[in-house]
């Protein structure tokens, strides 16, 4: 388990000091694939090294398993690093050495004798579906390819945590499925702990149990996915998750107001919402936008309707929608953009 | 003019020493080169690490005393002209070699002058090193020395050799201005034909051979540098 308390980074400069993280608190549990999702700038390559101390935080702690990692000496810190490794976005492989020596580098570095670091490198090649790559050089392999090499490097000191930094953010889409497939199955047959740092909402849809959203360095929202997904609260997690806010890209109409519904289940999707209204209530609702996600194999929607006819109409359209199940309605006052 | 350089008598002198003299101070020049660059890079080299590392946020922090006394060290040394700085470091080379005239004599100097350039070119080298592959090989617990060995060096092996052939052609010239206090080789013939005894034409054959060599030294590091970098595949 990692915990995460009241962490402050804060980096001094000569004539403004920037507060990169703001007393961020997150707790992750053996086994989650949890994203860290954030626009450029939130702060989250920062909390990522501050999980394994490549950044110093300033105030408050990180707890591996209950081992306070901030008072390690730099010794101890390094032998710890083994347990947590990391990936990046530009791959960060030995440029001069060949993949298999790539792979056995960490076990070098941990002092573990060259004929069984190359039989445990060997393994891991097999383990990312790269076994004849043994002999190449990291310049002779595609984007991929060379992330499914760090991915083995990351693996070869059999961690108990696996940082992505970005891990996916250089690579196409249909590159990024295959490399995050890997990840999730590492996570499920090794049992590794995955954080998952991101800007891409894909990607925390993808794989991720568990999401905190990152803003301005300050964790604004974190939970389940599907929960951070099918009720955003904050500014910041309606603008990652409904991207496009529709007030600039649709008419309005006079006189007519908007409501988001959001569903998420069975009980939404089995009913014809938008119908039922139209024939019990005589309602017509205007769709003005409408997307469905899979996260973790179910379904969630959201859609936003434009309701005419006065504030009456309105209420009337939202008390029905409440009374189907697995809706979350709401009246949409302020566009997220 | 031309006449004059290229007379029969003058090309029949001039093949005679090339026979005679030319062998040897061919011989000298490269064993001077080669030997004073070995020192140089045995000397520079690890100082050129403690320059691309020593920094506040290097890998290696070192006291800023240590580095401020290191870069003015090294800028001093490079800043004395050559010509000088033979002359000058004449009793280091006599409590060093015992004699302050000769060949090996001459290759005090020139490792004195050379290893501070090879150490800011080594510096230079070791700065290019992407730095995010340095932050993975710490994120994977590596220790400062483990990164300067396993991962700054081996890593800038490429950029070392151009530079190293940087080296040694500059050492190159001034093994050959070495002529002047004594020195030997090419540089000696040079300058005690060409400049002592107006005997144009040996001068400039030993300018051809010196060219030559450097060619030599060039296409050589050249080819190593291609070779041994693994990017360009």
């Amino acid at each position: 388990m990692i915990e995460i308390k009241n962490l402050s980074k804060t980096f001094p400069s000569a004539d403004n000091t920037v507060e990169a993280l703001k007393n961020v608190s997150i707790t992750i549990n053996d086994g989650d694939i949890y994203g860290i999702i954030g626009m450029s700038g939130a702060g989250k390559s920062t909390l990522v090294r501050c999980i394994n101390m490549l950044e110093r935080p300033t105030e408050g702690s990180v707890l591996v398993d209950g081992v306070d990692l901030g008072s390690l000496s730099d010794p101890e810190l390094r032998k710890i690093r083994r347990n947590i490794t990391m990936i990046f976005q530009s791959f960060n492989l030995l440029m001069q050495r060949t993949c298999l020596k790539n792979i056995c580098f960490p076990l070098e570095l941990a002092g573990v004798g060259k004929a069984e670091a190359k039989k445990r490198a060997l393994e891991l090649l097999e383990v990312v579906g790269l076994p004849d790559k043994a002999n190449a050089y990291p310049a002779q392999l595609s984007g991929g390819q060379q992330q499914r090499i760090a991915i083995a490097r990351a693996l070869a000191t059999d961690p108990k945590v696996l940082l992505c930094d970005e891990a996916t953010s250089a690579l196409d889409p249909k590159t990024t499925h295959s490399v995050l497939q890997l990840i999730r199955e590492i996570n499920q047959k090794l049992g590794i702990t995955v954080i998952i740092i991101t800007h891409q909402m894909s990607v925390v849809e993808e794989i991720c149990n568990k999401v905190a959203i990152l803003d301005h360095g300050v964790v604004v929202e974190k939970g389940p996915v599907s929960d951070v997904f099918s009720r955003p609260q904050s500014a910041a997690a309606k603008r990652l998750v409904f991207p496009d806010g529709i007030a600039e890209t649709l008419p309005i109409q006079d006189g007519e107001a908007h409501i988001r519904l959001v569903f998420n289940g069975e009980g939404a999707t089995n009913t014809p919402m938008i119908a039922q209204l139209a024939m019990d209530k005589h309602i017509a609702a205007n769709i003005l936008s409408a997307n469905t996600k899979t996260i973790e194999g179910k379904s969630y929607g959201n859609m936003i309707l434009g309701i005419s006819g006065g504030p009456e109409k309105v209420k009337e359209a939202m008390e029905y929608f409440s009374s189907v199940g697995d809706v979350i309605v709401e009246e949409v006052t302020d566009h997220v953009r | 003019m031309l006449d004059k350089v290229f007379s029969p008598e003058k090309v029949n002198e001039a093949l005679i020493v090339l026979q005679n003299e030319f062998p040897l101070a061919l011989w000298e020049t490269v064993y001077v080169t080669i030997l004073a660059t070995a020192f140089a890079i045995v000397i520079g080299l690890p100082l050129g690490v403690l320059l691309a590392t020593g920094d506040k946020n290097g890998i290696l922090p070192l006291p800023k005393p240590v580095m401020s006394v290191l870069n003015v060290l090294i800028n001093l040394l490079r800043s004395i002209p050559f010509l000088i700085l033979m002359i000058m470091v004449i009793p280091l080379t006599r409590a060093i070699v015992g004699t302050t005239v000769g060949t090996v004599a001459s290759i005090v100097p020139l490792v004195i002058a050379a290893f501070p350039f090879v150490a800011r070119l080594a510096e230079s080298s070791f700065r290019e090193v992407n730095p995010d592959i340095i932050e993975a090989a710490q994120s994977m617990g590596a220790s400062p020395l483990q990164i300067i060995v396993k991962v700054l060096i081996p890593e800038s092996v490429p950029s070392l050799i151009s530079n190293a052939t940087i080296g040694i052609t500059t050492i190159l010239g001034y093994s050959a201005m070495s002529g002047i206090i004594g020195g030997g080789g090419l540089g000696k013939i040079a300058i005690n034909y060409g400049y002592y005894r107006y005997k144009t034409l040996i001068m400039i054959m030993a300018v051809i051979l010196l060219i030559v060599i450097v060619q030599i030294f060039q296409s050589v590091g050249d080819r190593l540098a291609k070779k041994s970098d693994k990017r360009l595949c």
